[in-house]
């Protein structure tokens, strides 16, 4: 947090969790799918589908999608917008057990056919967390440009991606590792200082024991799914 | 980012700058931003403000239909001059709602620490702006002095009502805003932290229990004694008032007070004033 986290943000009523907060699932949805989305199903859970009317939760994340800021002052007319731009939408209730409180889950679908399934949360002040793309943990604020490798727990997967990195002089921020047990699916996410260039990645994807390379960047809607 | 409001004194006194500038010279640096686009983004912040407040519409209703158009009403009776309060505080109430229940219907605000608590900081500033008719730039420094004692807040407690109650929120957004306009008063480092300490002293273990909760009721209403806490404050600190409670240690016992309290009364919408008949009535 910094000053400008504490005198700010500037951003549309009412609440930085459910309002602003939901605007900013939305964007990186959008700069996930980094195509025109025409369906997005959307599903609220415990405090989201409880207050979230109220609290204009569901116009926030249509606005996020379509691509509109925290403050953009819109963000109350997202509904008609996105009618107009062709998206197609739809509120359900959902369940989604022990996930925060303020959770969504968007299943989208791309003008060319290309589908996307996000888990984000809302936890605070502002701030999210992209729990889950396409059912696989992800784990990310959408603060930094952000790097999600799913690969094979084998040896040398993390000193191939960080030695790139390295090599493409990007420092990283943070970095968290799971695996679903020893030997199996591994998972890295790694949010950096500067972005990470298009061919790097590229690189990453063709290597063996990768399964699948995410780069979410917060400027430029860019990614490589 | 400092831990207390008493290194924030320390530094003013050791290199002989002002209480603003001590706070820009740390953030600027942590974020590595040079302190001249510092001052344009917390401008920036500043205009924003004064905006929230002009472009009220008295005639928007929010989401739930339980708020709108209250600062209409006292606009209406200030003009009358029938107000109890006086003209500044008058002027201080107004905008507090304006900018509340503009939040409430989703217009653009600046959440100042919070969205909830959005009206306090505008209020008292952007009255005082208009009274004294001061530069944009003094207020900005003012806001600089708001931001540092929001920031040691969050350093030490917390900002968030579902943490803390609303105390944290309200309690908070009086604490800045009170060493704010003890700043512009021409107060010393010790007198703007006094006018903290002693605002959210005053408003220390306020529940946050909103109806259906939503960011409106009591919410909006709480954004007025949060501004008016605040001058009362300042002018204490300017008479040579002091707390006797060091505002850190107010922080702190902000912090254990939100500790102990019932998670029901920490934005659940489940005590409190919801949970009373009416305010359950209202959630229909």
């Amino acid at each position: 947090m910094n000053l400008f986290d504490v005198v700010g943000p500037i951003m549309v009523g009412p609440s930085s969790s459910h309002t602003a907060g939901a605007v900013k699932i939305g964007n990186v949805c959008a700069k996930l799918m980094s195509e025109k989305i025409v369906k997005a199903d959307i599903f609220l859970h415990g405090s989201f589908l409880a207050t979230g009317k109220g609290h204009g939760t569901d116009k926030a994340l249509v606005a996020g999608l379509l691509g509109m800021k925290v403050d953009d002052p819109d963000i109350p007319n997202s509904f008609k917008i996105a009618r107009e731009r062709g998206l197609d939408f739809s509120f359900s209730p959902i369940d989604l057990g022990d996930s925060h409180p303020n959770s969504a889950k968007l299943l989208l679908i791309g003008e060319s056919g290309k589908t996307l399934d996000v888990v984000g949360a809302s936890v605070g002040g502002g701030q999210i967390n992209i729990c889950e793309i396409d059912g696989l943990d992800a784990n990310f604020s959408g603060d930094y440009p952000t790097l999600i490798v799913h690969n094979l727990d084998q040896p040398g997967h993390v000193a191939e991606v960080t030695s790139m990195l390295q090599h493409k002089y990007v420092n990283i921020a943070t970095m968290q590792l799971y695996r679903s047990g020893r030997g199996g699916n591994a998972v890295m996410v790694i949010e950096t200082d500067q972005e990470i260039p298009s061919e790097a990645i590229g690189w990453l994807k063709h290597l063996e024991g990768i399964i699948k390379v995410t780069y979410y960047s917060p400027g430029e809607a860019e990614n490589y799914v | 980012m400092y831990s207390s409001l008493f290194d924030i004194c320390g530094i003013c006194e050791r290199e002989g700058i002002s209480f603003w500038e001590a706070i820009q010279k740390e953030d600027a640096s942590e974020q590595n931003i040079e302190c001249d686009k510092h001052f344009k983004i917390m401008t920036d912040f500043y205009l924003a403000m004064k905006k929230s407040d002009e472009n009220y519409d008295e005639n928007l209703k929010s989401h739930s239909g339980l708020v709108g158009g209250e600062a209409k009403r006292i606009s209406d009776r200030r003009k009358e001059n029938k107000l109890l309060c006086g003209d500044f505080c008058g002027s201080v109430m107004e905008k507090a709602l304006r900018v509340s229940e503009s939040n409430a219907c989703m217009k653009r605000i600046v959440a100042s620490p919070t969205a909830g608590s959005c009206g306090v900081v505008p209020a008292a500033l952007v009255s005082y702006q208009e009274r004294y008719g001061l530069s944009d730039d003094k207020m900005v420094e003012a806001l600089y002095v708001s931001g540092g004692i929001g920031e040691v807040i969050a350093k030490r407690a917390t900002l968030s009502g579902a943490e803390g109650g609303c105390q944290a929120e309200i309690g908070s957004a009086s604490a800045m805003a009170a060493g704010a306009l003890c700043f512009l008063m021409g107060g010393d480092a010790e007198q703007i932290c006094n006018a903290a300490a002693m605002a959210l002293k005053g408003l220390l273990g306020l529940a946050c229990d909103p109806v259906a909760g939503l960011v409106e009721v009591p919410c909006v209403k709480r954004n007025v004694i949060g501004a008016i806490n605040a001058v009362t404050s300042a002018d204490m600190a300017m008479a040579g008032i002091k707390s006797k409670i060091p505002a850190d240690e107010v922080i702190d016992a902000m912090k254990s007070i939100g500790r102990g309290m019932s998670p029901d009364i920490r934005e659940t919408g489940n005590g409190g004033l919801a949970a009373t008949p009416t305010g359950k009535e209202l959630v229909k």
